[in-house]
């Protein structure tokens, strides 16, 4: 089984060795990891996502709850959250099939973040399922590079910012 | 008073460190010099407690356990950067398994060198990460007083555990006006999780059905100072109990409940009773695979109740059915109150059935070699609990385990989860600096001795006035017994073709010393041993062959004993 976990962590130096070293030292399985700086500037937003059975993803948000500079952990399901990711795509493709290429990135909303003669760079933002799909959708072309930040997930009830953790 | 009439009033990193350490109620710190902590040193000399110099940082950082662990108070270590910082590796990581806290302070080379390689940089931060229960390096002088609050309120609450604290050259050189100390807030943290009623009662209503309940006792009771709530909780419901070596004494082992040690080479008939058992309560202890080899055949027909304070414990190993999150103080304080005392005559019953029909197997004491068994009984009978028993690893420790009668908590100090050779004699010195008002007697076998005997030096040095008994079995006795087991008595690298002459290097050291050979001398031998001042040492010369019994081997669950 899969499962996404929010954490709020302290913005301490070396934070993220703490959550990577536990994750890697208690062998869970990480499909991605992903922080960046929250509203506030002495907190960092880490987003995980785990596989593993059912006892070891039990198990992971306990231990995660025990690091010191974890403030909150929060086991968070897709109706409780928003989320997304981006993916850049670097596809070759000769000149005449860039209009394909181009449709199917309209389809998803795809930009195109670069183009030379050969290639072409799509920058996907979306839910990990739609840039599977754009994924699988470049599929037939040669993918020549590939680049996704993994998920970040913010829970909904977060807009009601509570005070207590501050 | 440190001298600040030429600053400013402005004072050092160094100083303002250990101003903190004074703050903390700090008595002794162990620890080793270097360049990079030459400033902390110099602060050091002024300070209000003592330092005590080892031989090695490994000595250093086990002295802090064994005097955290015979005080319940947090134990303090030092060391330099790089070498230095790293020969402590060892000590965190035996105190991060057996929960001891500890607080330790590494130098590091100058912030502005961190990561070029510089001479004795070792990143360890880095190395410490999974060994601690949290650690810090420090970036700037402002943050240091709180960083240090933060490290003792850590390590000596909760779950306690180890600390460490890198401070880098120009932290300790730099000079500032100190800040007052903010109180410590740590949002998330939560070292007393509040109790939760309905676990409570799940656990009291289970209790109440339980016909064969079965306390299984872990260091979790000991950290708690739980043994008077658990004494009453144990007597009054009926219900007998094994402890682990994290737990030994917590409950009197000459009480008719105590069952001894569980495990792998604990008591046939605690092993049986868990078997049998209708209801496991494990507080504070952890499902090791020393202690269950094989979860599925630990105890087949019983639920399983956890009480921890550690929530990531419960469920870790086995499957459990009634979680209770909390300490163990508490949770026992609360479960006396609503809990009606039931008899269990027909449990107690089978409980003694089983002690008469699989006794410890003892060997006969008559042969022309001592037996060291019959070492580990002298100590015993000679001591009555009222010393402090240290051992090192190996098989001497578990024939301390299964033999020595412990009554009180801190009394049997030993290195459980890592299972550290060398741990032995340090630790015995760190006891003795805590409690000089006990005896202190080392157990050891003559592998580990000398993996810290340099520790020789620094009890001279201090007179402190540690008993060493060497069960001398010539040989890495635990290994040959194993490779005599299971590996066809091939005794790969475990028998020695050379033994140093412990006597002559006691000697040396200037430690009183004799070598004992002869077993009609062992009880004679022992007593003189605690009765002489001072440190001393008795080489016990013993059968180099004997082997810990019973034993269920490595996998195996709780009635698959091992017949030789
Ligand atoms: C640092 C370390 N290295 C290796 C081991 C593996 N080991 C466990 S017991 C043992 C033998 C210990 O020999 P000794 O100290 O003489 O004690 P004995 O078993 O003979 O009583 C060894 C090598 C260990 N526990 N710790
Ligand atoms: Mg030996």
């Amino acid at each position: 089984m899969k499962k996404m976990i929010s954490l709020l962590v302290r913005n301490r130096p070396g934070v993220l060795s703490h959550v990577a070293g536990l994750v890697t030292r208690r062998g869970y399985n990480v499909e991605s990891i992903a922080a960046g700086p929250t509203e506030n500037p002495a907190r960092t937003r880490i987003t995980l996502v785990v596989s593993g059975d059912e006892r070891e993803m039990e198990q992971v948000t306990r231990q995660l709850r025990k690091l010191i500079d974890c403030i909150e952990v929060r086991d968070l399901k897709y109706s409780e959250a928003v989320t997304g990711e981006v993916a850049l795509v670097t596809v070759a493709v000769e000149p005449e099939k860039r209009l394909e290429i181009m449709s199917l990135a309209n389809t998803f909303g795809a930009r195109i973040a670069d183009l030379d003669e050969n290639s072409l760079t799509l920058q996907v933002v979306g839910s990990s399922h739609m840039v599977d799909m754009v994924i699988t959708g470049l599929a037939p072309y040669h993918i020549k590079a590939m680049a996704r930040t993994g998920l970040v997930a913010l829970p909904i009830d977060s807009r009601e910012n509570r005070e207590s953790l501050l | 008073m440190t001298d600040t009439s030429n600053t400013g009033g402005k004072r050092t990193g160094a100083q303002i460190l250990v101003a903190a350490l004074e703050r903390a109620g700090v008595e002794t710190v162990f620890g080793y010099p270097g360049g990079p902590v030459i400033t902390l040193y110099d602060a050091i000399y002024d300070a209000s407690f003592k330092h005590i110099l080892t031989r090695h940082e490994q000595g250093a950082a086990h002295a802090a356990d064994g005097y955290a662990r015979a005080t319940g108070r947090v134990g303090v270590v030092m060391a330099t950067s790089g070498p230095g910082a790293t020969n402590l590796v060892t000590g965190l990581a035996t105190a991060n398994m057996d929960s001891v806290p500890l607080v330790a302070i590494t130098g590091q080379v100058p912030t502005t060198a961190i990561g070029n390689d510089a001479f004795q940089e070792a990143d360890i931060y880095g190395i410490s990460l999974p060994i601690t229960k949290h650690n810090y390096l420090v970036k700037d002088a402002e943050q240091l007083s709180q960083v240090l609050a933060e490290a003792f309120y850590l390590a000596g609450s909760g779950r306690r555990g180890p600390i460490l604290v890198d401070v880098p050259k120009d932290i300790q050189t730099a000079l500032l006006t100190p800040a007052p100390a903010e109180p410590v807030i740590i949002p998330g943290y939560e070292p007393e999780p509040p109790l939760q009623d309905d676990q409570l009662a799940e656990l009291a209503e289970a209790l109440k059905f339980s016909r064969r309940p079965l306390a299984y006792l872990g260091g979790g009771v000991t950290a708690s100072g739980a043994e008077e709530e658990l004494f009453r909780f144990l007597t009054e419901n009926d219900i007998p109990a094994t402890a682990t070596l994290m737990a030994k004494g917590v409950f009197p082992d000459d009480h008719p409940l105590a069952l001894g040690l569980p495990g792998m080479h604990g008591t046939k008939y605690a092993n049986l009773a868990i078997y049998e058992s209708d209801l496991i309560l494990c507080l504070g202890a952890r499902f090791d695979d020393r202690v269950a080899g094989n979860v599925r055949r630990f105890a087949p027909n019983a639920r399983v109740a956890h009480v921890d304070i550690d929530a990531a414990e419960i469920g870790k190993r086995v499957d459990t059915h009634l979680p209770v999150v909390g300490d163990l103080k508490a949770v026992l304080a609360r479960v006396l109150k609503t809990v009606t005392p039931v008899a269990r005559p027909d449990w107690l019953r089978r409980i003694d059935e089983l002690k008469q029909k699989y006794p410890l197997p003892l060997p006969p004491q008559d042969g022309p070699e001592i037996k060291p068994q019959s070492v580990v009984l002298a100590i015993s009978e000679a001591t009555r609990g009222e010393a402090i028993i240290v051992t090192d690893v190996g098989q001497h420790q578990m024939w301390a385990a299964q033999l020595i009668v412990s009554t009180r908590p801190r009394r049997f100090l030993s290195s459980g989860g890592l299972g550290t050779m060398g741990y032995g004699l340090p630790a015995a010195m760190g006891a003795q600096i805590g409690r000089p008002d006990l005896p202190v007697v080392l157990i050891c076998g003559d592998g580990g001795f000398q993996m810290n005997i340099q520790e020789l030096a620094t009890i001279r040095e201090h007179d402190l006035p540690v008993k060493i008994a060497i069960i001398n079995n010539g040989c890495l006795g635990m290994v040959r017994q194993w490779q005599q087991f299971f590996y066809k008595e091939r005794y790969s690298s475990s028998i020695w073709k050379h033994e140093p002459d412990f006597v002559k290097i006691a000697e040396g050291y200037g430690i009183p010393s004799r070598r004992v050979t002869e077993p009609a001398e062992v009880s004679r031998a022992v007593r003189a041993l605690l009765d002489s001042p001072g440190p001393q040492l008795v080489d016990f010369k013993v059968d180099m062959f004997e082997n810990v019994m019973p034993m269920i081997p490595a996998g195996g669950g709780q009635t698959d004993f091992y017949e030789c």
